[in-house]
C-alpha cells in the first residue's frame, strides 16, 4: 500500500465516486417508479402477476456483463448502457416486494379503511402502500447494494465509476487503487443502506414505539 | 436484424465448436469454476447456517456481516487477489465463493430459524435429541429456503464466472472479452447468450431438484 497515493488523487476519487453513485442510484429510482404502479396493478388484477414474475425472473438470470456489452452496440459507452440493465434488475427485485408488501396488509385494516370511506385507488395509496413500506424498503436495500456492486462490472467495459480503479490497478499491477476501490465501494453501500433504514423510520412513524 | 443474423452465423461457424477455443471446452471450464465455487460456498455456508439457526446464537451478527459482504464488488475482489497471488484459479474461486456464501448462509439460517416452535416442541416431546430434531425436523422444513439460497447463489456464480476471462482464465467469458478486444460483437453476444442460457438452465435444475426433494406436506403450505 502506498498511502501517499490517496491524497494525491482526491479529485479523481471524488469524480469516480460521483459517477458510481449516479450509475447505481438512478436505476434504483427508475426501478421504484415503475415497480410501485406495476406491483399495484398486479395486486388489483392478480391474473397479470404470474407472467410479470416470470419475465422479471428471466431478466434477473441474464448476466450483467452480457447486457452491458449488448447495449454498447446501441447506446455506446454512455451512462444509459449501465442504467438500463440495472433498472431492470432493480425492477425484478422490487415488483415482488411491492406485491408481497401490499398483500401483507391485514384484512381487518382493510375493512376498517373501507368503513372509514376509503375506496379503490385512494385506499391503495393512503392505507395499503404506507403499510407496505417496510417490505418495499427491504427490497430497495437489496437492489441498492447489488447495484453498487454491479456498477464495478460496467467499469470493465469502460463506463466509469469506482471499478475503473480495479482495471487501472490491474493493468499496472498496482495494489493501492484496487484496495481503495473495494473499500470505497463497500463504504458507499453501507452509507446507502443506513440512509434507507433512516428513511424507513421516517416513513413509518407508527412503528417507532413498537420495537422499544 | 443483421446483428442477430451475425450472432446466428457465429453459432454456426464450425471453428467455434472444436478445440480449446471451442464452445464445448469453454462450457466445461465455465461449469468447472461454477460447480467448484458453489461446492466450496455450500461447504462453508450450510453447516454455519444450520448451526446458528439451530442454536439461535450469533444470528444477528452473522446475518449483518453476510449482508455487508454482499456489497463486496466481485470484480474488485478478483483483481485484488490476482494482484497479490498472481493469475490462477484461486482469485476467481475466492471471489465467487465470497459472492455465494451470503445468500446460502442467510437463507439457511432463516429457514431453520423460521421452523414452527410447536413443531420442534412436539419433536422434543417425542424424545428426539438435538441432532434428531435438526436432521429429522428442522432441515426438511427449512429445505425450500435452503434450496432458494443455493439457487440464488448458483445463478449469481454462473453469471459472474464470466469475469474469469478478464484475468486470463477460460470459461464462456472468453468469447465476451476476446470479442470485445477484437470488436467482434457477434462473439460477445454469442458468449452472453451462452452464459444466460446456462444461468437459466441452472435455475431450472434447482426447480426440478426442489420438486424432487421437498416433502409434499411442506410444499402445500408454501
Amino acid at each position: 500500500m502506498k498511502w501517499g497515493w490517496i491524497p494525491d488523487h482526491f479529485g479523481m476519487l471524488g469524480t469516480l465516486l460521483g459517477q458510481h453513485s449516479v450509475l447505481a442510484f438512478v436505476p434504483v429510482l427508475l426501478g421504484l417508479l415503475v415497480a410501485v404502479p406495476l406491483g399495484m396493478a398486479c395486486v388489483r388484477w392478480p391474473r397479470i402477476y404470474p407472467p410479470v414474475l416470470a419475465t422479471t425472473s428471466i431478466l434477473y438470470a441474464i448476466p450483467s456483463i452480457a447486457l452491458f456489452v449488448f447495449l454498447v452496440s446501441y447506446t455506446g459507452l454512455n451512462p444509459p448502457t449501465a442504467i438500463i440493465p440495472l433498472t431492470l434488475y432493480t425492477l425484478s427485485v422490487l415488483v415482488r416486494n411491492v406485491v408481497d408488501g401490499l398483500r401483507s396488509v391485514p384484512e381487518s385494516v382493510r375493512q376498517a379503511a373501507t368503513a372509514m370511506g376509503f375506496t379503490g385507488l385512494r385506499r391503495l395509496l393512503r392505507v395499503d402502500l404506507p403499510i407496505a413500506v417496510p417490505v418495499i424498503i427491504a427490497g430497495l436495500r437489496i437492489a441498492t447494494v447489488s447495484n453498487i456492486s454491479l456498477v464495478s462490472v460496467a467499469s470493465l467495459i469502460g463506463l466509469g465509476g469506482l471499478g475503473q480503479l480495479f482495471t487501472d490497478g490491474f493493468q499496472r499491477a498496482f495494489l493501492t487503487p484496487i484496495v481503495v476501490g473495494v473499500v470505497l465501494t463497500v463504504a458507499l453501500a453501507v452509507v446507502a443502506d443506513v440512509l434507507l433504514v433512516v428513511a424507513q423510520r421516517l416513513l413509518t412513524p407508527w412503528a417507532r414505539g413498537r420495537t422499544a | 436484424m443483421t446483428f442477430l443474423t451475425d450472432v446466428w452465423h457465429w453459432f454456426g461457424r464450425s471453428a467455434n465448436w472444436h478445440g480449446d477455443d471451442g464452445i464445448p471446452h469453454r462450457l466445461v471450464e465455465h461449469l468447472g469454476y461454477s460447480g467448484l465455487a458453489l461446492l466450496l460456498a455450500a461447504l462453508v455456508a450450510l453447516p454455519l447456517g444450520l448451526l446458528i439457526g439451530h442454536t439461535g446464537r450469533g444470528g444477528l451478527l452473522v446475518v449483518n456481516l453476510a449482508n455487508a459482504a454482499r456489497a463486496l464488488p466481485t470484480v474488485g475482489v478478483v483483481i485484488l487477489v490476482v494482484t497479490v497471488v498472481g493469475i490462477g484459479i484461486l482469485p476467481v474461486l475466492v471471489a465467487l465463493v465470497a459472492l455465494a456464501v451470503p445468500p446460502i448462509l442467510v437463507n439457511t439460517y432463516q429457514g431453520v430459524r423460521g421452523v414452527d416452535a410447536d413443531l420442534k416442541d412436539a419433536a422434543r416431546g417425542m424424545g428426539m435429541t438435538g441432532w434428531q430434531v435438526l436432521v429429522g425436523v428442522e432441515i426438511p422444513s427449512a429445505l425450500p429456503l435452503v434450496l432458494l439460497g443455493l439457487r440464488t447463489a448458483a445463478i449469481q456464480i454462473v453469471s459472474t464466472a464470466t469475469i474469469a476471462a478478464y484475468v486470463s482464465l477460460g470459461g464462456l467469458g472468453r468469447f465476451v472479452f476476446d470479442g470485445l478486444a477484437r470488436e467482434d460483437y457477434s462473439s460477445v453476444a454469442g458468449g452472453a447468450v451462452l452464459v444466460a442460457a446456462l444461468a437459466l438452465l441452472s435455475e431450472a435444475v434447482f426447480v426440478i431438484v426442489q420438486r424432487a426433494v421437498v416433502s409434499p406436506g411442506i410444499r402445500q403450505r408454501g
